[in-house]
């Protein structure tokens, strides 16, 4: 971003921009630019908190007024607790699966099948209460973009079921898109856990995660360098390789 | 929380031993008067409209997302280090078109782009400048003086 900000400024554009990472923008010096305490992914702090995005948005906007620069500044506030959730610890996801627990190929897949219809309303509940999704980065439809998933995990033969987009590509949209829905699905229901909560329920109480887990392995056996990168650092994050809640690390 | 004491020791210390790229140039441009100025936002964080050309890893170019559509982007970012659960709940988190347009309403900003931009941001910057400064050129078009950038 700060790179851009130079390179659009150089044009005749004035800049301003938020920095998550403080480092990398006293690197580069751009010319107006607020760093912001909040983690990443969450650049105008916490979501459904018009005021607050606006606070963040407004300081940033009021850089454009100093008479000179670089300026690196830094927001006062932090993030307010996330207010869509306030119960993080022990929430348990209503729709109930069973434990995952090793199933041929073709079980795991209709294991996620079962899971994806299961949340099915709650995921028409979350587009009719936000007026969206953030499901739809592939194309497919989440049924699909499983199937293709563990299609390619059972023999890395198959081809990207999306016209003109790499395999690589297919697979890590897809899987976003996996992720997407059981987010949305889950969140939608009531009695939501905290962000993180969701995201542990995901990574250890579905099969979709045992699904991309797998393909992760899959993928980094994997001769093409853009599925093996995708494998080895754009399916699973940190939590996702973490170990399960109560199993010993030693 | 985006300091790096908060977060993971594994993303802490790549992002520390990160070698940032130098990017030339010190350019300095006074702005318009708060009222004259035409707001355009562009992301890191490759928001996409459904059905646009995904990205890729080292991806250099944009996608460009209607003002009217800014309701419906998707996230296709290579990086699994960054959250993505606040933007599943509400995409102003990240892409705060909709506070913009409100700041337009109260005169803080005199109007909002009829475009706005999103690159993948896992890529090195001087990889994009080419594609920057023909945006440049794209959004003085669309009469735009100013940009917000937001990283994800």
């Amino acid at each position: 971003m700060s790179g851009l900000a130079k390179f659009l400024e150089d044009e005749g554009l004035a800049t301003t921009l938020i920095a998550l990472v403080r480092q990398q923008a006293e690197d580069v010096s751009p010319p107006r630019a607020l760093w912001v305490p909040f983690p990443l992914g969450r650049p105008f702090g916490v979501p459904n908190d018009a005021p607050f995005q606006t606070r963040v948005l407004k300081s940033a906007l009021a850089l454009l007024d100093r008479p000179s620069g670089p300026i690196l500044e830094d927001f006062p506030e932090d993030a307010p607790a996330d207010p869509v959730a306030d119960d993080g610890e022990g929430w348990v996801c209503p729709v109930n699966f069973p434990k995952p627990v090793a199933a041929s190929e073709g079980e795991q897949l209709d294991r996620v099948l079962a899971e994806i219809q299961e949340l099915a309303p709650w995921y028409e509940v979350s587009l009719g209460l936000r007026g969206r999704t953030t499901v739809g980065a592939s194309g497919l439809k989440t049924e699909d973009a499983a199937r293709y998933l563990a299609s390619f995990a059972a023999d890395m033969m198959t081809q990207s079921p999306l016209e003109g987009v790499a395999v690589a590509d297919a697979l890590r949209l897809s899987a976003e898109d996996i992720k997407a829905y059981y987010f949305e699905a889950a969140t939608a229901q009531p009695g939501s856990g905290s962000s993180e909560a969701v995201l542990q329920w995901f990574w250890f109480e579905t099969q979709a995660a045992v699904l991309i887990r797998t393909l992760r392995d899959v993928c980094i056996t994997s001769k093409d360098p853009a599925i093996f990168d995708v494998g080895d650092f754009m399916l699973v994050d940190s939590l996702g390789d973490s170990p399960a809640p109560g199993m010993s690390t030693s | 929380m985006a300091r790096l004491e908060d977060m993971d020791e594994g993303l802490a210390s790549f992002l520390r031993d990160w070698q940032t790229p130098d990017v030339p140039g010190n350019a300095w441009v006074t702005p318009p008067p708060p009222g004259e100025r035409r707001v355009a936002l562009i992301s890191s964080a490759g928001l996409k409209l459904p059905g646009d050309r995904p990205f890729s890893e080292g991806s250099n170019d944009y996608r460009a997302i209607p003002a009217e559509r800014a309701g419906d982007v998707v996230m296709d970012h290579i990086s699994t280090s960054h959250d993505r659960t606040g933007f599943h709940h509400d995409v102003n988190i990240v892409f705060p078109l909709e506070r913009l347009q409100e700041l337009a309403g109260e005169g803080v900003i005199g109007s909002v782009a009829d475009f706005h931009y999103s690159f993948m941001g896992a890529t090195n910057p001087n990889e994009m400048e080419a594609k920057a400064r023909q945006l440049a050129g794209v959004m003085k078009a669309d009469g735009v003086n100013t940009v917000v950038l937001a990283p994800v």
